[in-house]
């Protein structure tokens, strides 16, 4: 990837050959103090208080799968990035590309389901475009954008984790990777993997509440929890150990990983996201996570540590420890 | 010039391996004998001396120092120039001078007790009768007691033991064996040993080795700290107490390393050649493959589904004394027939060699520690050697395996001259290489750089190198691996500290560095056959017969490629790849056209396979012929699974029958591409009829050879190359490797193999360098 001269679907997979592109086109193109911080989401400073403000794109095929389709996933996805700074989601913008021939069927489905999601997530679309294309009639393409307000006390940041912080993790991983991944190549396995996508400022508030100092959340979505740790690590300038045991999993995810060699810490999450805590309050934060739905299955799965920064390092259950790394476009083969 | 006066002064600089193995007493005593004046000292360039006499004194003098030097010493260059008498009148040994040149000093690795020292160590009149960290300026520790260069007790472990008088004095003293050797030390001043329980906590027993020794004739494990790391250790005749061993360790079928009191008893149980012997009693002291014999007393779970045993001979003074302490003398009856002595380590992780955590880590394993308080600085892991005999006129090849302690951190030396550059090497056996000038410090063997304490250590040790050799490297050379662990830490270096980062691709630097150990220029026919690496096209090669030379290579032909199913998963169950292969020359019956791999697997587990296969999910396309020798072995029921790497293929390569001659058929395209598919077809028809597996093994392996072979004859009508040079994990499967080089010699091909450095992914990094050295030199022409 490193020679090439021509975009490939690695530049859009979220992993290095991403992070590459941003930080030698992107940044010196148009980079400036906010952008340069490459939060999921920029805060800004607006009439004495702080608006986040997020876009992304939503590209996933198929566009109906287990769980959901592509019009909640829109929904969730740009008011997690927002609720990540500890911010209520106010308003949503909505554009479409679609291609000639798409089934308005199909079309009034995902509507209604980017409806009953934005009721769910207690946000309002107020804008919105549509343009069409020639191409494939299957396709829909869909942008959201968001804003929120950030409370006055939250303080959300990488720069402020340190030695010792917790590491929370909201509930299972893969979910919904391997529920689109397992729908598009029409595999069948034993249960049905349903995607995880759900709103998450509910599950932040209820953390906010019992502890204002939290020092920093994503949720980790494409690239999965692998790469979100990465980023923190790297961005922190501290070292990362998780623990393989504490990490949810659900059986049949797991299975299906195995089946598939994939590593679940790289697959994609929708509704989940991790939290860097001070250690004291913890499971204070955890027991509050634990009574909301998106929650219940909420763990410790780590800490922070001074040695080795910027390295994520996983203890496993018998071969010792391993290091995590970030996503490389596809999982490739190593071992000779 | 030299003048013709006579009597002059000549300033004598000489460079290799020259400090800490005795050369200082060494000139200080050949100067008395020639009746010389001047002095010796070590700088960082090596030993420089300036000796003022007649004339042909000198000339003796200088001969002497070519011709006599101390065993451990090895030179590199001797420069001699005249200079301006002084007329001191005496000879005198300068202590260390520092300067602040940027030069490279050689470093002696870690050698075997020296018999001087043996016979002291066994003498109950010696002053060391039985220490266990006897050692002179001709044996002993090195690399892994050194914190930094120059060579001086200073900058060793050594630093906080004093010595006592009598050790001082032989240390001072320019006729001693001991005069500054910098690991000096006796019961009195020196390290000790100490016997902990697992919790560590210390057995108050009168000697900790006799103790160790009565504890492993119970069958119990013991943890050791040696040279380079811990070892674990049980009595390798003991069935029981191995079997409980490989069950803490995690370590199902991998062969376990076995150490013996001497070469007599090695003979007892295996067979060794005159070559192996040699290697075996060298003082780098390897563990070497040699044949079993079909009775022998060692435990069967030591080394199943082999031919071979890992062996080796003692090195430490403590090994000496676990065979025959109390004896006096070393001699039979020896406590042990062959104690088991294998890495301190659970699974896949490096050798411990810290003593924390060693007990942290190995707590669970080892009933016992037999520790000590000299620290190792830097671990080491045994170095491991085979010899291979191909038939007709060949000469026996030595083949190293794992290129670590008895040669680490001794220079490779290449013919051209090199920028300082760091080659950061393969992924899975990596050691790094640090070049400049016409020298390649390979580092040691670190292993599988995907577990962290690896990774750190690779880190750590590129760190040391850098130090102690005063190399800073101006270029960074990767494997081109988007996902190597190497690769992105040379990226991440070369972009933090602004150098240059040459991307190297896997197989052009396996063949690259053959080139280079043997010195060979213009182009040669490459076969490259291992398990993975990263291709020119983003697939997977590993069945490469390539154009090479050191710039550059051309792919001129490889093995047609399979898809992995589950990518490294793939690598891990060689069913899959059986599977994937079934799948392509049977389509979704596959299970019809071979009933007993579907039976044994399960048609449940299949269909998954199938449908990834189908979707193209995770199925990265490899060229490897690793791959072929592991589907191979799952077709003809030999093995599904790889619990250590190579299992499956080392399973079909023991099972074979060497006086089968026959071959399958295969093809070999316009491209170049070698086709297997019809001898696939019909090995899977012997596996599913169950016929003779000894024959099919041999038959598979018959027509690798053939395929090879005829794929070079093919590259020499074309380009009229004639040299071939084989390199690659797969070639460390005796039986194709003796096949290949009789059949390419038959056919008059010059054929070159890695003799100084790995076959598989630990020799890369050498080439990788010299592909660097040259394209820079390229560059800037």
């Amino acid at each position: 990837m490193g020679n090439s001269k021509f975009i490939t679907r690695a530049h859009g997979g979220g992993g290095t050959a991403s992070a590459e592109l941003i930080r030698d086109y992107f940044l010196p193109a148009y980079g400036n103090s906010i952008l340069n911080q490459l939060g999921d989401q920029a805060i800004i400073n607006f009439e004495g208080g702080r608006l986040a403000f997020t876009t992304d794109s939503y590209v996933v095929d198929p566009i109906f799968f287990p769980g959901g389709n592509i019009g909640g996933l829109a929904i969730f996805g740009t008011v997690n990035d927002i609720a990540m700074a500890g911010a209520r989601p106010i308003a949503l913008s909505v554009g479409f590309i679609l291609h000639e021939g798409f089934p308005l069927g199909d079309l009034k489905k995902i509507l209604d389901s980017m409806a009953e999601a934005a009721k769910r997530a207690n946000v309002e679309i107020v804008t919105g475009d549509t343009k069409v294309v020639s191409g494939c009639s299957d396709q829909i393409y869909i942008n959201t954008s968001g804003i929120g307000i950030v409370p006055e006390y939250a303080n959300i940041s990488p720069t402020n984790i340190r030695q010792g912080d917790k590491i929370i993790l909201s509930g299972t991983i893969g979910d919904h990777g391997i529920a689109v991944l397992t729908e598009r190549k029409e595999l069948r396995f034993e249960s049905r993997i349903e995607s995880d996508t759900a709103p998450l400022y509910g599950l932040v508030k209820a953390m906010l509440d019992v502890e204002q100092g939290i020092r920093m959340m994503r949720d980790p979505t494409r690239g999965g929890v692998a790469s979100t740790l990465n980023e923190v690590a790297t961005a922190a300038n501290l070292g990362i150990v998780i623990d393989e045991k504490m990490i949810p999993i659900r059986e049949d995810v797991k299975s299906v990983c195995e089946i598939l060699g994939l590593d679940p810490l790289q697959v994609a999450n929708e509704g989940k996201l991790i939290a860097f805590v001070p250690a004291e309050s913890a499971d204070r934060v955890l027991e509050a996570m634990k009574v909301v739905p998106e929650g219940t299955n909420a763990a410790v799965i780590g800490e922070v540590t001074k040695e080795h920064p910027t390295i994520v390092e996983m203890k496993t259950s018998f071969i010792g420890s391993r290091i995590v790394e970030m996503m490389v476009g596809d999982q490739l083969p190593r071992i000779c | 010039m030299l003048t013709d006066k006579k009597i002059q002064r000549r300033k004598i600089s000489i460079s290799g391996i020259v400090q800490g193995v005795g050369f200082r007493p060494f000139i200080f005593n050949l100067a008395l004998k020639n009746n010389l004046s001047g002095f010796v000292l070590n700088n960082r360039l090596g030993v420089e001396v300036e000796a003022e006499g007649e004339v042909k004194s000198l000339d003796s003098f200088i001969l002497s120092i070519k011709n006599t030097s101390p065993p451990l010493s090895d030179i590199d260059n001797i420069q001699v120039t005249e200079i301006g008498l002084k007329g001191e009148g005496d000879f005198r040994i300068v202590e260390t001078k520092t300067d602040s040149e940027n030069e490279t000093t050689l470093i002696s690795p870690d050698y075997n007790v020296c018999p001087d020292c043996l016979r002291e160590l066994f003498d109950p009149k010696d002053r060391r009768f039985e220490y266990p960290f006897i050692n002179c300026t001709n044996c002993g520790p090195r690399y892994t007691i050194i914190e930094g260069t120059p060579y001086d007790r200073s900058l060793t472990s050594m630093k906080g033991f004093e010595m006592c008088e009598e050790c001082s004095t032989e240390y001072k003293s320019p006729i001693d064996r001991r005069f500054h050797a910098q690991p000096n030390a006796c019961q009195v001043c020196g390290p000790s040993l100490f016997l902990l329980d697992k919790d560590g906590k210390k057995l108050r027993s009168i000697d900790p080795i006799s103790e160790a020794v009565s504890q492993l004739k119970t069958g119990k494990i013991l943890a050791i700290k040696g040279i380079g790391g811990y070892h674990l250790v049980c009595d390798a005749a003991n069935e029981e107490a191995v079997s409980a061993l490989r069950e803490r360790k995690y370590r199902k079928n991998k062969p376990l390393a076995i150490m013996s009191p001497d070469i007599e008893t090695i003979e007892r149980y295996a067979s060794a050649a005159e070559r192996e012997r040699r290697i075996i009693i060298g003082r780098e002291r390897p563990i070497v493959l040699v044949n079993k014999l079909s009775r022998n007393n060692i435990a069967p779970s030591v080394a199943p589904h082999n031919r071979y045993f890992g062996v080796m001979l003692p090195y430490t003074p403590i090994h000496y004394l676990l065979f025959s302490v109390g004896n006096g003398g070393y001699k039979r009856p020896f406590h042990f027939e062959a104690l088991v002595m294998t890495s301190g380590n659970v699974a896949n992780e490096p050798i411990s060699f810290n003593d924390g955590e060693a007990l942290e880590r190995l707590g669970g394993i080892a009933d016992y520690f037999l520790v000590h308080n000299r620290e190792i600085v830097w671990r080491c892991d045994d170095s491991v050697i085979q010899v291979i005999k191909p038939s007709g006129k060949g000469e026996e090849i030595v083949s190293i395996i794992r290129r670590s302690r008895g040669f680490v951190p001794s220079p490779i030396f290449i013919k051209n001259t090199s920028h300082p550059l760091l080659a950061c090497g393969g992924d899975l056996k990596n050691t790094f290489a640090l070049a400049d000038k016409n020298r390649v410090f390979l580092g040691p063997h670190i292993g599988d750089l995907e577990h962290s304490q690896a990774y750190y250590s690779f880190q750590q040790s590129i760190e040391h190198y850098k130090k102690i050799f005063r190399i800073e490297p101006e270029y960074i050379v990767v494997d081109k691996h988007p996902g190597y662990f190497s690769s992105r830490y040379g990226r991440e270096y070369g972009r933090r500290f602004n150098k240059p980062v040459i991307e190297v691709q896997h197989h052009h630097a396996h063949i690259a560095s053959v080139m280079a150990e043997h010195g060979l220029d213009g182009e040669v026919i490459g076969l490259a056959m291992d398990g993975t690496g990263y291709g020119d096209d983003d697939t997977i090669w590993g069945g490469e017969v390539l154009g090479v030379s050191y710039p550059s290579f051309t792919r001129l032909g490889h093995i047609k490629p399979i898809p992995l199913p589950g990518g490294d998963m793939a690598a891990k169950e060689p069913w899959r790849v059986a599977t994937a292969i079934l799948y392509r020359l049977y389509g979704e019956d596959l299970c019809k056209a071979h009933p007993r791999f579907a039976e044994r697997i399960g048609e449940k587990r299949i269909a998954p396979i199938i449908a990834i296969l189908k979707g193209g999910i995770n199925s990265p396309l490899s060229s490897g012929l690793g791959r072929y020798f592991d589907a191979a072995a799952s077709l003809l029921g030999i093995e599904d699974y790889n619990t250590f790497e190579g299992e499956a293929p080392i399973k079909l390569e023991m099972i074979a029958d060497i006086k089968e001659g026959r071959i399958f058929k295969y093809g070999i395209e316009k491209n170049g591409e070698i086709n297997l598919d019809p001898m696939v077809r019909e090995l899977i028809e012997w596996g599913a009829m169950k016929q003779n597996i000894a024959s099919a093994s041999a038959i598979f392996h018959n027509t690798i050879s053939a395929a090879l072979v005829d794929s070079c004859q093919d590259v020499r009508r074309e380009y009229g190359l004639n040299r071939v040079c084989l390199s690659g994990g797969v070639f460390q499967n005796r039986f194709l490797l003796t096949k290949i080089i009789s059949s390419l010699e038959s056919c008059s091909f010059s054929v070159f193999t890695p003799v100084k450095t790995p076959m598989n992914d630990g020799g890369i990094a050498l080439g990788e360098a010299v592909v660097a050295l040259n394209r820079v030199k390229e560059k800037n022409r």
